[in-house]
């Protein structure tokens, strides 16, 4: 098998190329003076300023945003993730199904049928909770998969018989053993939830008005009207912000899915 | 929660509530526009999900069954574009395949693919290698190797053991891979937003027809289709290859 | 209308009346049961699986709710109405469930954390339960840590703690290798009498059930057949279900005229008059004896260390097994002659065919 070993690892190192250069390009060409003449013009982080002076207030939307759909998913994930792992059932997963339903719809007709029912209502329309409201409708499946899939994997049930058995009412076993028991799921769950919402485009262009400009959105603007060595800088902040995202979540996922094993 | 089979039912009364009423889907398949976009969609998303299927799992199978120095940092690279907009996709293409991109420099003349369709073929592949691999990674680290190892024992060569044994147990999680690489082609938009400057994408097209036309009634109509058209390829698909998965036993 | 039970001594403490439980869809997991405990004694429910000991257990801690009308009195107080959390009865899981984000000692204190005692009085019942229970060695472990033994020490432990009126145990030995189970079975039995608790168990290992229980109750489809003391019940089964669950008796067979069983290999004599019964022995009262009225054909011999396993044809209308103890034992396709005391005989009721 070895021509077939040879094979599968161009396969593989070609695509890897085909994904990094292009990232490596962008980042050089952030910091370069003068992208025609490449590293030679030198190294500079006017771009990078510029960028801030130009986008500052989108950068910031975006990571308020992603807090504020973090807290949300928490708030209504976890307790419907509990609610979902309590009573495997019929409609339980019918539930669930509904819960995913903005997953397979693309983001696109879920932003149109958004400003069709609430566009009307201007005030809402034109707050940044309007796009809030799509980032939530888009990650909160991510955060209960996460959190249920960890708790079903812990014979819930039986534990929470063993806290009541103890004197525990339902609230202080979601306290004691449902939420530190789910903790691998809620964190996993966290960082998808918040490097999605950063990343989130399709919903977003659709919702967004041009007081409210997501980062994602600054960026679209950025690669029709910008030179170049601009909107390589604004990407390379991009990826300074979501690389370790992505890291951070890939570990806490694989923790996560130790739990399940 | 409620917000969303009432968007939807919305979404599908809007579509006909325009002057044409419910006409207006006898309307977009007679109007070639629309039926070429609709059909260009369709291939080039089918022309993705191919090659990422084919590239992911070698990769995946890969990478799964060789350990060597450097692994994770090759698996970190190509799961990256997950976290990656359309828009910055359309960018990384752009960068490769654009007038002052990589190709166009290292082999001065007409090199310039970006705003074509292989351009965006390209694109949409950057998303969904990514994609496809790690479903593919999963499936395959959960095959036990014990039953190759059986029918090697029994005399079995390698690639017939890769034919009978590796790929319909992979089925399913390829399947499943195909079908989300599929379903998100069909729907994706900010890739096209950034590369479709000349070509007409379902999505792109029904963009222009909300903000430029102002054409809600169309616009939601088109949105209709477009779900229904990938609903219905699905469906296909699924019949077709669950058959043969049966068959093959 | 279930069995009255009065416990010779002590104080009854426990009182179930009319318990039954229908599930929705009509299937019915307990008849009306009623059952009596002593303080401080300890009651074992044996039987096989479905036969309801699981649902009647869970209905005591509360973890299930029986049909109206049923009763759940403690020391004349009903619990029927309780919920789990104010019952005040401590369980020990079959799978153990102790909590993975708490140490051995949170575990333990767990309850009396729920009792809102001060910190001081909760580490120092932490600790005389530790070393009641011998786990000092493991006392800072994670629950992780744990072997099989020591997690089921916990889990004993925990459900101790916070002095509970009651004890319960579902399959405490059950989820340990054999080898371990013998040893912890002795342990666990003195634990519960340093205890001095009163407590039920449910198993459905006869062995288990003897070493630990001052009282037995066999349960079978939702009912319980009879209960008493293991030498009650091992001697002087009332049912054919009792006889056979409980100390494997086998059925002979054969005919009963008067006070005379006739087998196919011969005929024995019984202990009273039996018309109408059916005849059972256990196979350590079935004995080798060169003038024995009945003849068999011995069809298999197993060693077993301390005694032989022979397994007889033309005996009885079945293969019938004899325990033997000696040193040497008949081959396979020979003949040999066996005995079987009168009093060995057990003679029973045929069972009542389930509606």
């Amino acid at each position: 098998m070895r021509i077939g070993k040879v094979l599968q690892l161009s396969v593989t190192l070609l695509a890897a190329a085909f994904l990094l250069v292009p990232t490596i390009m962008s980042v050089l060409a952030g910091l370069t003076v003068n992208y025609f003449q490449g590293v030679r013009s030198g190294l500079t982080l006017q771009w990078v300023v510029k960028v801030w002076e130009l986008y500052a207030g989108s950068i910031f939307l975006s990571l308020g945003l992603a807090l504020a759909c973090l807290a949300v998913t928490l708030v209504i994930g976890v307790p419907a993730a509990y609610a979902l792992a309590h009573n495997p059932g019929r409609a339980s997963r019918a539930v669930e199904e509904f819960i995913s339903l903005p997953l397979a719809i693309p983001g696109l007709a879920l932003a149109l049928a958004l400003l069709q029912l609430y566009g009307s209502y201007r005030g809402f329309r034109l707050s940044w909770t309007f796009i809030l409201v799509g980032h939530v409708l888009y990650t909160l499946p991510f955060m209960v998969r996460s959190v249920q899939s960890v708790l079903a994997a812990i014979d819930l049930k039986t534990l929470e018989e063993g806290a009541a058995s103890l004197g525990a009412g339902p609230a202080r076993r979601f306290v004691d053993i449902v939420v530190p028991n789910a903790l691998p799921g809620i964190l996993a769950g966290a960082l998808t939830v918040v490097m999605l919402s950063i990343g989130e485009f399709n919903l977003t262009w659709m919702l967004h008005t041009p007081y409210l400009k997501t980062l994602p959105v600054g960026l679209a603007d950025s690669y029709a009207s910008m030179r170049l060595e601009i909107a390589s800088a604004y990407t390379l902040i991009f990826f300074v912000m979501i690389v370790p995202l992505l890291l951070a979540m890939q570990w806490a996922s694989a923790r996560a899915q130790r739990i399940t094993q | 929660m409620a917000f969303l089979p009432l968007a939807i039912a919305r979404l599908i009364l809007a579509s006909g509530e325009g002057e044409a009423g419910w006409a207006i889907y006898q309307q977009i398949l007679q109007t070639p526009r629309y039926l070429i976009s609709l059909i260009q969609t369709v291939l080039v998303s089918l022309a993705v999900t191919i090659a990422a299927l084919a590239v992911s799992t070698t990769a995946g199978l890969f990478l799964t069954r060789n350990r060597f120095r450097g692994r994770s940092v090759l698996l970190s690279i190509l799961t990256l574009p997950l976290a990656f907009p359309g828009v910055v996709v359309g960018f990384m293409i752009i960068l490769l395949g654009g007038r002052q991109g990589l190709f166009n420099t290292v082999f001065p003349g007409q090199v310039v693919f970006a705003y074509s369709i292989f351009g965006l073929f390209l694109g949409y592949l950057y998303f969904s290698i990514p994609r496809v691999l790690l479903t593919v990674m999963a499936a395959a680290e959960k095959i036990d190797p014990a039953r190759e190892e059986a029918a090697r024992t029994l005399g079995a060569p390698p690639h017939l053991v890769a034919r009978d044994l590796l790929f319909p147990a992979l089925a399913p999680a390829l399947i499943a891979a195909g079908e989300i690489a599929f379903a998100t082609a069909m729907g994706v938009f900010g890739t096209a937003f950034t590369l479709a400057t000349n070509i007409d994408v379902l999505p792109m097209v029904i963009y222009t027809e909300f903000t430029s036309s102002a054409n809600i009634a169309m616009a939601a109509a088109l949105s209709v289709m477009l779900g229904m058209v990938t609903r219905a390829i699905l469906f296909v698909a699924r019949s077709f290859t669950g058959a043969t998965v049966v068959a093959g036993g | 209308m279930g069995q009255r039970t009065r416990p010779e001594d002590n104080a009854v403490t426990l009182t179930l009346r009319n318990i039954a439980k229908t599930y929705p869809g009509g299937n019915r997991a307990l008849f009306p049961i009623d059952l009596d405990v002593a303080e401080g004694e300890i009651v074992s429910l044996l039987g096989p699986s479905g036969c309801g000991k699981t649902t009647l257990l869970r209905i005591i801690a509360g973890l299930e709710t029986a049909d109206s009308g049923a009763e759940i009195r403690f020391k004349g107080e009903n619990m029927a109405a309780l919920p789990v959390e104010r019952r005040q009865v401590g369980m020990v899981f079959q799978s153990y469930a102790l909590f993975p984000n708490m140490s051995v000692r949170g575990n333990i204190g767990y309850g009396l954390k729920m009792q809102g005692l001060p910190r001081a009085q909760i580490d120092a019942r932490v600790d005389e339960v530790i070393s009641l229970c011998r786990l000092e060695p493991c006392a800072g472990r994670a629950i992780s840590a744990l072997s099989g033994g020591q997690r089921q020490r916990v889990a004993l432990a925990r459900a101790f703690a916070p002095r509970p009126r009651l004890l319960l145990l579902d399959e405490p030995l059950s989820a340990l290798d054999a080898v371990l189970r013998g040893a912890l079975s002795d342990e666990l039995a003195a634990l519960l009498r340093a205890f001095g608790i009163t407590a039920i168990f449910v198993t459905h290992d006869q062995d288990e059930a003897m070493a630990l229980a001052d009282r037995l109750a066999v349960m079978s489809q939702g009912r319980v057949a009879q209960i008493g003391t293991p030498e009650a019940l091992y001697r002087s089964p009332e049912t054919s279900l009792v006889a056979r669950f409980f100390g494997n008796a086998l059925p002979l067979g054969g005919r009963i005229e008067g006070a005379m069983l006739h087998l196919p290999g011969g005929s024995l004599p019984l202990a009273a008059p039996a018309m109408g019964k059916l005849a059972f022995v256990r196979a350590e009262d079935v004995k080798l004896a060169p003038d024995g009225p009945v003849t068999a054909r011995v069809k298999a011999v197993t060693f077993l260390g301390t005694h032989y396993r022979i397994a007889f044809t033309g005996a009885a209308a079945d293969e019938l097994f004899c325990l033997h103890q000696g040193t040497s034992a008949p081959r396979p396709g020979e003949t040999a002659r066996l005995t079987i005391s009168p009093q060995s005989i057990l003679t029973l009721n045929p069972e009542k065919s389930v509606a």
